[in-house]
């Protein structure tokens, strides 16, 4: 922000797609990627005379973020129609949920740094189908309607304007990728379109009461593009309003080549829904035994499982955040770590060379080139001495190039540590032997030369030595 | 033996298991009738392929022939074009369909089906069942074949106009506000809107979704019957059709009428109708009281809100479920769209009809914001007023009575320019569809040629009850039996 005596105010409107097998009102298939419109069937297309019939699995994953982020789960539910034309919207209304949704008022805490937390605010979360997609690209001057994606599953959740800053919004959409991914009701994959973010964002003086007018970036597809999407739209308003002018209240776009927010034409945004309640679907009764069964079975959640790893593994509080911020990479820990036994180094890897090598390729941890137990077992090697820490690195760097495992490596590079106390003490005795200089100078006070003796045996043993004993014999033989 | 279209659906049944004649004579009679008949009084908007027909009844023969026939095997029966009928032309009476052939049958048409009728075709009716007259349609007004100057009542008239002129033995209708009663009366045979979710709305166009309920009409209650207990039942594709299983009312009809208690309420009888409308349901009720049941004045406070309410909710319903008819997947497409907004527009303009188009911006303006709490949530309210005065009548009695429309049939033109006076048409009818309660009209009368009705309305799944009074009047009377001279 550019000047401290402004405050921002953001509230982010997060779609997640449910990752149910068929639709929320029909039995069509919703695979991503198939070819366009061979996944529309004829309710997915709104067909004259056809109905809706409610996917109950879409009800249980609501109930289960409901219960996630201590929400109410409200019953009855009810569904109601959003009015508007669109040439991807098949029946010219959305099912949506507006009085009475599924999900209502919850919260989730966001960590701020590694002392401070902060909750936020979550309004409701509704069910809703999706709409088509739009493809203005291949079609000269026409538009092509591709209606696949028409009448997935979507759970809106709306967060309470309680976020003050990019990088809290940021936090609470990895928070809510976290849970929806932990509860495995939805993928979270941004780039895929299966998690989707509005935000809404006004901009005030600190000690302001009220809200500034707002404004509402649609559609924004990675944290990236939400974080540098907010920071652009904070430092636009703020310019506003320094120069005297007033925001529009309006509904922009992030254009993310450019980094900016533009408006979109009004063409491209309904003024009046006229919502009212889907005559099609009765209000829907969920029964107290129904919720009680999903919170008896509910999974253990981001926050249960950090603290989980702080106590039984003695994790820091911020390894343990990390290791169990997202699902797969908590479950690839606890899988090498049943392995190694080792709470502290097995954490170390997975979040140092693993993490490095997965970034670097840009690869998520379920496309790791060294699975859980080659790494667990990467890490017997060093436990028992078998190579060094150093010659660790050399060979996860060779695993994961060569796709083999740890001992396959160790034999082949003949990387075994010399451990044998004979030849270590042959080899301490030959430098000493070989460097007298040295040796006189360390005798007579120049202690730093320690490293360079160490140095020397390694090199001697072309690094197989273990460093431990090299330094014990050392130590005893330069004091003789 | 005489004439077969004269026979109703049950002596048919009857005959066909005896061997008294074929479904192929009885498929060839209806044919030949329609070929004759139906140019001058416009029933049908779609006739079924006579091969195909021909075929049917063939089948139909076999079936009988090795004592395996279905329920109603061979019965010939007519579909309110509203009914999506899959590999035929569905229009719902409108331009915006008229090349809409569905890929998916409703699943009355299916259940019907699968009780061996055959489909003679496609009746005629007011555009997308916005009507009372049969006029809003796109095919031109049905005419009622008591006599051609007048309308059959609507918005299924040219279901009920080919029934009352024999063209079918029987036709489906759906009802929103008495698209079934109304018609049923003014054409002079029987009619059943059942209670909302008794049959399925699936593949039925929608016109209001919490209204519209399909029933059926024939020439007595006893056929009625047989073909409600064939059309009933839950389907999962309906998510407010009532999983409840459906009483045999073939059979329930039969029951007498004694303990049965008829309330007549006071606000419809203080309506101004004419006296020879008044003379007839007073005969009818003496009739009825001869037969065991007995009648008491009651009182419904709440139902001279009905017809507003029904005005708001209905056309507010109306503007979304027709939202899907833009040009851009299926129906009527305007030539040469500029741009969307161009497509959307002519679109609507050139596919809707008059009466439509008024009802889709009456709903939209019902809805709009600002005024939803005003208009449609109002609207709801006394819908939930009517519905609790009917429950309170019905803690004492098994249904209520009155006439089913304000007069016999009118002339052709002569209340298009007086919409009100359309509307009024429903002023009988709407509250039971406004508390989703079953209805029948059966004829009762005569005046000028024309036939008269009345009307039944009982408690929730009472079809059976409704059904029992009118096949009782009519083992005692013969208005049923009157038909009209083509």
């Amino acid at each position: 922000m550019k000047d401290n005596r402004w405050e921002a105010v953001i509230g982010l409107e997060v779609h997640a797609q449910l990752a149910t097998k068929s639709k929320i009102f029909s039995g069509a298939s919703t695979i991503f990627g198939a070819a366009p419109n061979t996944q529309a069937c004829n309710i997915d297309l709104g067909m004259p005379g056809v109905l809706p019939v409610l996917n109950e699995e879409v009800l249980k994953m609501a109930i289960k973020f409901g219960i996630a982020v201590g929400a109410n789960i409200n019953s009855p539910t009810q569904f109601a129609r959003k009015n508007y034309f669109y040439p991807d919207l098949p029946k010219g209304y959305q099912i949506s949920q507006l009085d009475k949704p599924i999900v209502e008022g919850g919260y989730l805490d966001i960590q701020l740094n590694e002392n401070d937390q902060k909750r936020i605010g979550i309004t409701r979360a509704h069910l809703e189908e999706d709409a088509g997609k739009s493809l203005h690209e291949d079609f000269e001057g026409m538009t092509g309607i591709d209606l696949n994606r028409a009448g997935t599953p979507l759970l809106e959740i709306v967060s309470e304007p309680d976020l003050r800053s990019a990088m809290e919004a940021v936090s609470y959409l990895k928070k809510i990728h976290s849970i929806i991914r932990y509860l495995k009701i939805s993928d979270g994959n941004m780039a895929e379109g299966s998690m989707r973010c509005d935000a809404n964002i006004s901009v005030r003086k600190k000690d302001d009461e009220v809200y500034g007018t707002r404004t509402e970036i649609k559609n924004i597809n990675s944290f990236r593009f939400v974080e540098k999407a907010i920071n652009y739209e904070i430092d636009r308003q703020i310019n506003i309003l320094e120069s005297g002018l007033k925001v529009t209240q309006e509904t922009r776009l992030y254009d993310s080549q450019s980094n900016l927010t533009r408006p979109m034409r009004s063409k491209e945004v309904a003024n009046d829904y006229r919502y009212f309640p889907e005559p099609d679907l009765l209000p829907v009764i969920l029964e107290e035994s129904f919720i009680e069964s999903i919170k008896a079975n509910m999974p253990e959640l981001p926050a249960q499982k950090k603290d989980r790893f702080i106590d039984e593994y003695n994790l820091s509080s911020y390894d343990a955040s990390v290791l169990s911020a997202d699902i797969e990479l908590a479950h690839f820990f606890e899988e090498a770590l049943h392995i190694s036994n080792s709470p502290k180094l097995t954490a170390n890897w997975v979040m140092g060379d693993l993490s490095a090598f997965l970034n670097k390729e840009n690869i998520s941890i379920s496309d790791s080139k060294i699975n859980s137990e080659n790494l667990g077992l990467l890490i017997n090697r060093i436990e028992d001495s078998t190579i060094s820490g150093k010659t660790a690195k050399e060979v996860f760097e060779l695993m994961w190039f060569e796709l083999k495992d740890a001992d396959q490596i160790i034999e082949e590079r003949d990387l075994q540590q010399v451990t044998d106390l004979k030849a270590i003490e042959d080899l301490v005795n030959n430098v000493i032997k070989e460097n007298p200089d040295q040796l006189s100078k360390y005798k007579s006070g120049k202690d730093k030369l320690f490293g360079f003796f160490v140095g020397q045996v390694m090199k001697a043993s072309k690094g197989k030595a273990n460093p431990a004993q090299v330094n014990d014999l050392l130590n005893k033989k330069l004091k003789e | 033996m005489p004439e077969l279209h004269s026979l109703s659906l049950t002596q048919q049944i009857s005959g066909l298991r005896k061997s008294k004649f074929s479904c192929m004579e009885l498929i060839d009679t209806y044919i030949k009738r329609i070929e004759d008949i139906n140019p001058s009084l416009n029933c049908f908007i779609s006739i079924e392929n006579k091969d195909i027909l021909y075929n049917q009844a063939s089948e139909s023969d076999k079936r009988y022939a090795n004592n395996s026939p279905l329920p109603l095997d061979g019965i010939p029966i007519a579909h309110k074009d509203i009914f999506c009928t899959e590999g035929m032309l569905t229009t719902c009476g409108s331009k915006m369909l008229s090349n809409f052939v569905p890929p998916y049958s409703s699943t009355v048409v299916t259940k019907l089906k699968d009780s061996g009728v055959i489909s003679l075709g496609k009746t005629n009716m007011d555009e997308f069942a916005m009507g009372s007259s049969n006029e809003t349609s796109f095919y031109g007004p049905t005419k009622n074949p008591w006599n051609i100057e007048f309308v059959p009542g609507g918005s299924s008239g040219g279901s009920a106009a080919c029934v009352a002129a024999s063209l079918a033995s029987a036709a489906t209708g759906t009802d929103t506000g008495g698209s079934i009663r109304q018609p049923a009366s003014l054409c002079g045979i029987t009619g059943i809107k059942p209670t909302y979710g008794r049959v399925s709305r699936y593949g039925m166009i929608a016109f209001a979704s919490s209204l519209d309920q399909g029933g059926i009409f024939a020439k007595s209650a006893e056929d009625t019957a047989f073909l409600l207990e064939m059309m009933s039942g839950h389907d999962p594709k309906d998510s407010t059709s009532i999983n409840t299983e459906v009483p045999k009312f073939s059979l329930e009809i039969n029951n007498n009428l004694k303990n049965t208690k008829i309330g007549l309420p006071i606000e419809f009888f203080n309506q101004e109708i004419p006296t020879y409308l008044r003379k007839s349901i007073d005969e009818t009720i003496k009739v009825l009281e001869m037969l065991g049941a007995s009648f008491k004045k009651v009182s419904l406070p709440n139902l001279d809100l009905g017809i507003a309410a029904y005005y708001v909710i209905a056309p507010a319903e109306c503007s979304a479920n027709l939202s899907r008819y833009d040009g851009v997947k299926f129906g009527y497409r305007c030539e040469d769209p500029i741009d969307l907004d161009d497509l959307y527009k002519r679109t609507r303009e050139e596919g809707f009809g008059y009466e439509v188009k008024k009802r889709i911006l009456t709903g939209t303006y019902a809805l709009s914001a600002g005024y939803y709490d005003a208009y449609y949530l109002k609207a709801q309210k006394c819908r939930q007023l009517i519905a609790n005065d009917f429950q309170e009548v019905f803690k004492e009695f098994d249904m209520i009575l009155s006439p089913t429309a304000p007069d016999t049939a009118f002339k052709l033109g002569s209340k298009t320019k007086d919409p009100l006076s359309m509307y009024l048409e429903d002023i009988f009818t709407i509250p039971a569809n406004l508390a989703g309660l079953p209805g029948i009209s059966f004829p009762c009368g005569n005046n000028s040629g024309l036939p008269l009705g009345v009307q039944l309305i009982g408690n929730h799944l009472q079809e059976s009850s409704l059904l029992k009074v009118a096949h009782n009047f009519q083992l005692e009377t013969d208005w049923h039996l009157k038909r009209p001279i083509i």
